[in-house]
């Protein structure tokens, strides 16, 4: 199959480059469910390499992909939103067609930097990019949230209590008891904050999708999750403790100050928010995690993907609960 | 029935020739794997040591936070929990709850996570 992939990409390679172009080293980076990610050169007539990124469906047929993720002909258009927006985001060269024999993806730049999240909090070499991360996270978020919403794709719309249904009901189809989720569903439906007018929100903003390189953020990625939402979602996930790596003092992402971020945000045009805005959503964003432990585990139970990743899992949802404990300990000293 | 090995001994074995030749011998996903492996028989190593004691805990716990049958199965109490909260008959601020799940999140993730950071941010 890489094979196949290989010659559709050399047919590709002179839309993508100068007429002569090949592309060499072709790898299979990552495997989702939902995505293959393949690396390549393109190599042109002068011997000049430049790297590139093909994101496609699962052996390129779309109807393999998770029920909840957006196609990937939206993703790109989304990528390219963002990129006029000014947020830092890969530049997507080409979106496949039929005729390229790749099944549905979409070619971009490739991006150097750093993605996993423990290098990304304790590298030397990227120690001066986190002092400001939070503040450009806060740019960042501000200029997805302000793209004009008629110029993008089709997409679902989902609110702080179209979330708390959608988890509830997972949760509850999976039929295994976890009170803590109990009380934090109830917790959270009697406090559901006042709607805001729905903007694009990334779905999926945390280390692990965001590239820094010594500079800051170069990069927002894994734009599968996008929505129409409530601009205080994407801000609550950055800060839920499952992507702080161990770094808990550090509320956004393990590396910074949220008022840091929520001060940038503000400046570039977002809404101006105080920290406490977020913690009802910061508690949804653990209980939200928690429920994807017990999906991802459930892929396992029920023998679709046998794999002990799936099943180790599963073993995770208690993080989330001695963090949906500390946030009510903390709701109910404040009430 | 035999414990020598114990069970305990076995998962122990199989984790160290995981840790020392398998991993070794691996590369790319399948080291990825193989290293999940070896940290899910760490939790079973610690759920055959912690396990039994923190189930009582538990049930005791729910016997008492519930008012229920002193012999009532485990599932069954912590099915009988998320009703009650369903309901709306118990909250958050109903002496005990949040104590008790406090303390069964602790001791789950003394068996699952025992680094894991959440303990840091309890009151």
């Amino acid at each position: 199959m890489p094979q196949d992939i290989e010659s559709a990409l050399n047919a590709l390679a002179s839309k993508l480059g100068e007429s002569g172009t090949k592309i060499v080293d072709l790898k299979r980076l990552s495997g989702g469910a939902s995505q293959e990610t393949w690396a390549f050169q393109l190599i042109d007539t002068n011997q000049q390499a430049s790297k590139r990124i093909l994101r496609r469906a699962p052996h390129g047929l779309s109807d393999a992909r998770s029920g909840n993720a957006m196609t990937l002909e939206s993703e790109a258009k989304l990528i390219r939103a963002a990129k006029v927006a000014g947020v830092p985001a890969p530049s997507v060269l080409h979106i496949c067609v039929p005729e390229d024999g790749l099944g549905e993806g979409f070619v971009m730049d490739f991006i150097e930097g750093e993605t996993i999240a423990p290098k990304i909090l304790r590298s030397e070499a990227l120690s001066a990019a986190r002092t400001n991360l939070a503040a450009e996270c806060g740019r960042a978020l501000a200029g997805i949230h302000n793209i004009d919403k008629s110029t993008l794709p089709t997409l679902e719309t989902s609110s702080a209590s179209d979330q708390l249904d959608r988890y509830e009901e997972l949760y509850r189809g999976y039929d295994i008891p976890r009170p803590t989720f109990d009380l934090a569903f109830q917790m959270l439906r009697d406090e559901i904050p006042e709607p805001l007018p729905q903007v694009l929100a990334h779905g999926d903003f945390r280390l692990g999708n965001l590239m820094v390189d010594e500079a800051g953020l170069a990069g927002v990625l894994d734009w599968e999750l996008a929505h129409l939402g409530d601009p205080r979602e994407d801000i609550g996930w950055i800060c839920v403790n499952s992507w702080r790596f161990g770094r808990t003092e550090n509320r956004v992402g393990g590396f910074g100050e949220l008022e840091a971020l929520l001060e940038a945000y503000a400046e570039a045009g977002g809404q101006r928010f105080n920290p406490a805005d977020i913690d009802w959503w910061e508690m949804l964003g653990s209980l939200k995690w928690g429920i994807m432990c017990m999906t991802m585990y459930d892929i396992y139970r029920t023998g679709a993907d046998p794999s002990v990743e799936r099943a180790a899992i599963g073993r995770r949802v208690s993080e989330t609960e001695i963090d949906l404990i500390a946030l009510m300990e903390t709701r109910i000293a404040n009430a | 029935m035999h414990k020598h090995p114990s069970l305990k001994e076995l998962v122990e074995a199989v984790k160290a020739f995981i840790d020392e030749t398998a991993v070794t011998e691996l590369s790319g996903h399948a080291a990825f794997h193989a290293k999940v492996a070896s940290n899910v028989l760490s939790t079973v190593v610690r759920e055959l040591e912690l396990g039994t004691d923190a189930e009582a805990e538990e049930r005791a716990r729910l016997v008492q936070l519930l008012k229920s049958d002193a012999g009532t199965e485990l599932d069954q109490l912590n099915r009988d929990l998320c009703s009650r909260i369903r309901a709306g008959d118990i909250t958050a601020s109903t002496s005990g709850v949040v104590d008790h799940l406090k303390s069964t999140a602790i001791a789950q993730l003394n068996i699952d996570q025992p680094r894991y950071s959440g303990a840091k941010r309890l009151r």
